[in-house]
């Protein structure tokens, strides 16, 4: 069975480099249809841009599960220019403004580097510094003379690395679920119908998902993510009480969040399946946030679905981190109940 | 210099934090060791390269100052793996929050630093102080944070450890390279090449290539580089805001115009005239930067060691000081570099008769 090597990093690394703010997952969509090329039943690339990839299961009776992981990133949209090179830009998706300050970024399909600068701290007052610089006063720079096209998009220009056994990368959220659903289409369990869903502007209100599971149509869905960890010190050194998840404890499994209460059956099966291979796990703790599965569980008739995310720390920033152990520990987990699936999975009572 | 861009990136990577610039010292001395006579570093650890003049002895000197120090974060503290932090010269810590970072762990004993990648991290709302909400967090509450475990982290970083900026230097268009610490590596770069021109133009002064330490916490090496040198003239060369985004106030000047002559009580009168001759004579394209008051770079140091140096300054425009993405225009560094050369080499024996207040 497949499992986090060398091919499977190198693969998250090319995906993590890659440009892709939502509505403009071009270059990741490339990466995704290469990678899985000769290993589905059926490929396709939907109106929105979503691929749809399938793999038929050779149980006589089984289940159509969809797989979704969002291909897009939080980044930018150059919306007017000053002159010079100089670029007036709109985020896309959450991002705090506070994190935009000072960075280097890639801007268009070339990667043109750029950069978010600041005034000088020499030309500030005490008072200023104390207060955030608003979105209209920061310009994204290419250079006297650059030119970029008004509606290129730009990212992070943070390249991905390695620290010892953690990734410091932009994009985690969620190229580490992009690259887990490629190793999953390309080694799928037998036992059920997987139905691979690589969807757009998830970090734009879950937009591809939607379409997605209309088309796929499936008995039920697990939305493949990334989870902040916000597993920090408090300030006072009092306890931190609401971390969301932690860095190393394995795969979060959701509850609940704003978007989704997940379906109680596919949470004692993903619990139970780890607890029956020796698979570390969490539970997220209930709260705010959302996946995919926000969209996906009101689709048809509805379907019953469940978040699955990697932990990492940083979320929607140039540089998060997330650590090897938890990225094998998830891959495992998602494998173990896959294969665990029994037709009979959701013939159960909920509770 | 044909190789400038290649040796601006190699001196931007070097660490060397105030107090702490060996590793770029090293650098620097080996790249100036072919083009100077002698070479020795200061007791705070400054470089001074000497190129003799032609002039019979004793000879007139002039000392150009460039800061090698580049400003920087340190850690304060260990907790559950994450460092605390504080400053090394003038951080705004409005633009750490996400910034990759090297920490130099000392740690593991003897021998040089291991550098160890990280992220400055902006905790969230929930673990900061309540009135921060969407204000910036200040320095004391942001971390540094390794990816390593916490015991790991404990064996290998010390209170002390140093935290640099690891962006890597990029161009962005127009020769201009984005980076950090371009304040001042881009002026060692200009004296680099003022250097090289003086191997083949005679000069008669001999000429002191200093890349002084510690401006950025107080200007402790043009102070004690000047006293030790005792020169006739001081040139100190530093890089000064340049308009861009944020920066549009009489106070900043033009990228790829330059370099910058300053006028103000830090330079002498006579000598900033001089430059304005001859680059006017040369057809050298500069601007003028006004500094009523202070500086704040190596001539402020330079004009006031001793018994007193006649000095002047020559800058560099360069956008988002102090951040992780300066930017610098190529030409303006080339242009300070040669307008150096051509004022060295036109020093005749008797110009410092010229060097006088004429009220």
């Amino acid at each position: 069975m497949a499992t986090i090597g060398n091919t499977q990093i190198k693969l998250l690394e090319k995906l993590c480099n890659a440009c892709a703010v939502s509505g403009d997952e071009g270059e990741v969509r490339a990466i995704v249809l290469d990678s899985i090329k000769g290993h589905a039943d059926t490929v396709k690339v939907d109106t929105l841009g979503n691929v749809l990839a399938t793999r038929s299961g050779t149980a006589r009776k089984h289940l159509r599960v969809m797989l979704a992981a969002h291909m897009d990133e939080v980044g930018f949209m150059l919306v007017a220019e000053d002159g010079e090179g100089i670029y007036r830009f709109e985020t896309v998706g959450g991002l705090d403004v506070r994190q935009l300050v000072g960075k280097p970024v890639w801007v268009g399909h070339d990667h043109l580097p750029g950069v978010i600068g600041a005034r000088p701290i020499h030309l500030t007052t005490v008072e200023e510094r104390s207060k955030t610089i608003p979105l209209d006063a920061l310009r994204i720079d290419i250079g006297p003379g650059g030119k970029a096209k008004l509606g290129d998009r730009a990212t992070f220009a943070t390249k991905f690395q390695r620290s010892g056994s953690s990734f410091i990368s932009k994009a985690l959220d969620n190229r580490l679920g992009v690259a887990t659903l490629v190793e999953l289409v390309r080694d799928a369990p037998p036992n059920i119908d997987l139905l691979a869903a690589f969807t757009v502007q998830e970090e734009n209100g879950l937009r591809g998902a939607k379409v997605a599971a209309h088309a796929l149509h499936p008995d039920l869905a697990i939305a493949i993510d990334s989870t902040p960890a916000n597993d920090l010190p408090a300030w006072d050194d009092e306890d931190n009480p609401a971390y969301n998840t932690k860095l190393g404890l394995g795969p979060a499994i959701y509850i609940a969040d704003t978007g989704t209460l997940s379906d109680p059956r596919l949470v004692r099966h993903f619990a139970a399946a780890g607890d029956a291979e020796g698979i570390p796990y969490q539970f997220r703790q209930p709260g705010g946030g959302g996946t995919d599965a926000g969209a996906i569980h009101k689709e048809h008739t509805g379907i019953p679905s469940l978040s699955v995310s990697v932990p990492h720390r940083y979320s929607h920033t140039a540089a998060s981190i997330a650590r090897l152990d938890d990225w094998k520990n998830y891959l495992a987990l998602i494998q173990a109940a896959l294969r665990r699936m029994e037709p009979d999975l959701l013939e159960t009572d909920k509770v | 210099m044909p190789e400038l861009l290649p040796f601006l990136k190699e001196l931007v990577s070097a660490p060397g934090l105030s107090g702490h610039e060996n590793p770029v010292a090293a650098i620097i001395r080996n790249r100036w060791k072919p083009l100077v006579d002698e070479i020795h570093s200061g007791k705070l650890g400054s470089l001074h390269g000497l190129h003799k003049g032609t002039a019979p002895a004793p000879r007139p000197s002039v000392m150009v100052c460039t800061h090698m120090d580049a400003i920087g974060l340190m850690v304060t503290g260990i907790k559950d793996g994450f460092l605390r932090l504080t400053n090394v010269g003038g951080v705004d810590a409005r633009v750490l929050p996400g910034q990759l970072a090297t920490v130099h762990a000392t740690g593991a004993g003897t021998g040089a630093p291991s550098p160890l990648p990280a992220v400055v991290a902006q905790p969230p709302a929930r673990l900061l102080p309540d009135e921060i909400g969407s204000n910036p967090a200040p320095l004391e509450y942001l971390l540094a944070d390794t990816g390593l475990p916490p015991k790991k982290v404990a064996e290998l970083v010390r209170v002390g450890d140093l935290v640099s900026y690891a962006t890597e230097p990029v161009e962005l268009a127009g020769d201009v390279i984005c980076g950090h610490t371009l304040d001042n590596r881009s002026s060692v770069a200009a004296l680099t090449i003022c250097l090289e021109e003086l191997q083949n133009r005679p000069h008669a002064w001999d000429v002191w290539a200093v890349a002084t330490v510690q401006e950025e916490t107080g200007l402790a090496g043009a102070y004690t580089s000047t006293y030790q040198i005792r020169p006739s003239l001081a040139i100190a060369v530093d890089v000064t805001w340049a308009k861009g985004p944020g920066s549009n106030d009489w106070n900043t000047v033009p990228i790829g115009k330059g370099p910058a002559l300053c006028m103000g009580p830090d330079t002498h009168p006579a000598l900033f005239k001089g430059l304005v001759e001859l680059a006017d004579k040369l057809e050298l394209p500069y601007l003028v930067e006004y500094a009523p008051r202070h500086t704040g770079t190596d001539a402020f140091a330079t004009q006031v060691s001793a018994e007193g140096v006649p000095s002047v300054l020559i800058s560099i425009p360069l956008r988002y000081m102090h951040t992780p993405v300066e930017v610098v225009a190529l030409k303006d560094i080339q242009r300070a570099g040669r307008l150096m050369a051509e004022f060295i080499a036109g020093l005749t024996p008797d110009y410092l008769d010229k060097i006088v207040w004429d009220d």
